[in-house]
């Protein structure tokens, strides 16, 4: 549906499109909520609150009709992916910040649905772990277990934050071992001994990995997104990682790995694929997939923040108007220059 | 001699309808980097004032002897010395604060506002009409400085008034948020002040909307109550 004419299909409105997102990111949702408890839907309803509270706010501001863009539902996909991909634990006001900044800023100050250049949850991530790194750094840490009466409390402020809480995501732990032995680590050894990994990835955070993934195919299957996206973010992440693995297994990650920890799989399925702020054109999205993907791994392996998805995403984001003008298909009946149509 | 009315224009002017920062958008190098809290971006508008100042009234002075194909460098000669004193005084009395402004003091010279308001006023217009022109479009530039520097320290730090030690030993900064208060530090990053500054920007073309649609919608003032002073 969001491909250069001809059309074939009938439109399918934005209120179904984004209901069916929400349904695909069930599978994750759930994997999730397993591995943490409940905490993961308490921030899906903060965020969802917030993200109708400044929505319904900016509407009014510019006099919009409310009924019809709150029924859109693309507020809550934004608020549930900034859900997903903050912490936990995260205080309920770090959550409900950058929904309402994602909204406010990064879409309604941009012109609304459909105008922002950039993914308003990326934003929203990038803002708060620029603003606020000590907390957008404290993951739950492995085999946590906590009533949801105390994940609540501590969610709301009303119980400490202890350091025993939180630990480093597997992707961080891997990142900073490795740099602090200064090749007297070894990834092999690090998967073997510590307990924060599991069988492919991070204990836990492989199957919320598989989740993202089922859902995204079931997208695919549905027309949702086409599979230029994710293919080519999963492939120019293997390839880079594969070639480093390959050369240094003892310092680099396996390939797998990297697919399964972080938010590659979120990334490469739910919001690389936004419609908006990607690439339009068949072979625009092979290049914002693999750029983004290659970026992810840069940032993630050479950078210094835990993840690098989002910052990879928000960098093709700016690329994307430039990438969809140099590769429009030819017109049906011309022949294609390969460079582009720039009328 | 000034009259009254061109008092007032230059001083609105100055002060709102071509502030520096919210209209003509001038200077934003050191409207980014200066106003992580108001003290500094005070101080260094008032730095801005007395350069401004000094130098329309100067070109104004020598603006019939200057050639005009060499003007910009005879400007830039003018100002630059300028700077060089406000920039020793600086070092000298406030030197605290001096480390803070850092580079943006010597680089007032190359701030546009300084050469645009000599080249576009002082350049034209008599001596004591220029001195004021460059006072006010300091002054304009001082509380739109200010009121950003407060903002983004507010929303950064919770205080106000951050470094007021440095220019007045006595006084402390003021806490208006609660101690645990967790700091928004983009509010202190650049992205930060260019959002806020859009803010100020679009509150600006509000009001200047506002006052627009007012006059439009009063009958326009009788012609002979005009120039009665």
């Amino acid at each position: 549906m969001f491909a250069p004419a001809p059309f074939l299909l009938k439109d399918t409105s934005v209120s179904q499109v984004m209901t069916q997102v929400c349904i695909a990111l069930v599978p994750g949702i759930a994997a999730y909520a397993w591995l943490v408890g409940p905490a993961i839907l308490v921030q899906l309803v903060i965020a969802s609150l917030a993200a109708l509270i400044a929505e319904t706010a900016m509407l009014r501001i510019q006099k919009k009709p409310l009924a019809m863009f709150l029924s859109d539902g693309s507020a809550i996909v934004t608020a549930w992916l900034i859900a997903l991909t903050f912490p936990p634990l995260a205080p309920w006001w770090l959550v409900a910040t950058g929904t309402v900044f994602a909204i406010v800023v990064a879409k309604h100050l941009y012109g609304g649905l459909g105008q922002n250049p950039f993914n308003p949850a990326m934003v929203a991530f990038a803002i708060c772990i620029v603003s606020f790194p000590a907390l957008m750094s404290q993951w739950p840490s492995v085999g946590l277990q906590l009533p949801l009466v105390d994940q609540i409390n501590v969610i709301l402020g009303l119980a400490p934050r202890v350091d025993a809480l939180s630990g480093a995501t597997p992707l961080d732990a891997m990142k900073t071992a490795l740099k602090l032995g200064e090749g007297s680590q070894d990834v092999a050894a690090l998967l073997a001994n510590q307990d924060i990994y599991g069988n492919f990835a991070g204990r836990g955070w492989e199957w919320v990995a598989f989740g993202y993934l089922i859902g995204g195919l079931w997208m695919w299957q549905r027309k949702l997104i086409t599979w230029h996206v994710p293919l080519a973010f999963i492939a120019s992440l293997v390839a880079i990682s594969g070639a480093l693995w390959l050369y240094n297994p003892a310092q680099f990650a396996s390939p797998l790995f990297h697919l399964l920890s972080g938010g590659a799989m979120l990334g490469a399925f739910f919001i690389a694929t936004d419609p908006v702020s990607g690439c339009t054109t068949p072979r625009g999205k092979l290049i914002f997939g693999a750029g983004a993907g290659l970026l992810a791994y840069i940032i993630r392996v050479f950078g210094g923040y835990p993840d690098g998805v989002a910052f990879a995403v928000l960098l093709m984001n700016l690329c994307a108007p430039v990438i969809d003008l140099l590769t429009q298909p030819a017109i049906f009946g011309m022949k294609d220059t390969g460079k582009g149509d720039r009328s | 001699m000034i009259t009254r009315d061109e008092f007032n224009t230059i001083a609105a002017n100055g002060i709102w309808k071509q502030n520096t920062s919210i209209a003509q958008i001038l200077g934003l190098c050191p409207l980014l980097a200066t106003t992580t809290n108001a003290v500094n971006g005070i101080m260094l508008s008032l730095a801005t004032i007395i350069v401004m100042a000094m130098s329309n009234f100067a070109v104004a002075s020598l603006r019939n002897l200057i050639p005009h194909e060499i003007r910009i460098p005879v400007f830039i000669l003018i100002v630059a010395a300028l700077v060089t004193v406000v920039d020793l005084l600086f070092n000298a009395n406030l030197h605290e604060l001096y480390l803070v402004l850092g580079i943006f003091i010597p680089l007032i010279v190359t701030n546009c506002i300084v050469l645009a308001r000599v080249e576009a006023f002082a350049a034209k217009n008599p001596p004591l009409q220029s001195t004021f022109d460059g006072v006010f479009m300091g002054v304009g530039m001082l509380w739109t400085l200010g009121l950003l520097g407060a903002m983004r320290e507010l929303l950064g730090n919770g205080t106000v008034l951050g470094g007021i030690d440095m220019v007045f030993p006595s006084l402390q900064p003021i806490q208006l948020l609660p101690e645990s208060y967790p700091g928004f530090l983009l509010a202190l990053l650049p992205p930060g002040a260019f959002i806020l500054l859009g803010c100020m920007i679009a509150w600006k073309n509000w009001m200047d909307a506002k006052a627009a649609e007012r006059a439009r919608l009063k009958p326009p003032a009788p012609v002979a109550s005009a120039g009665c002073h």
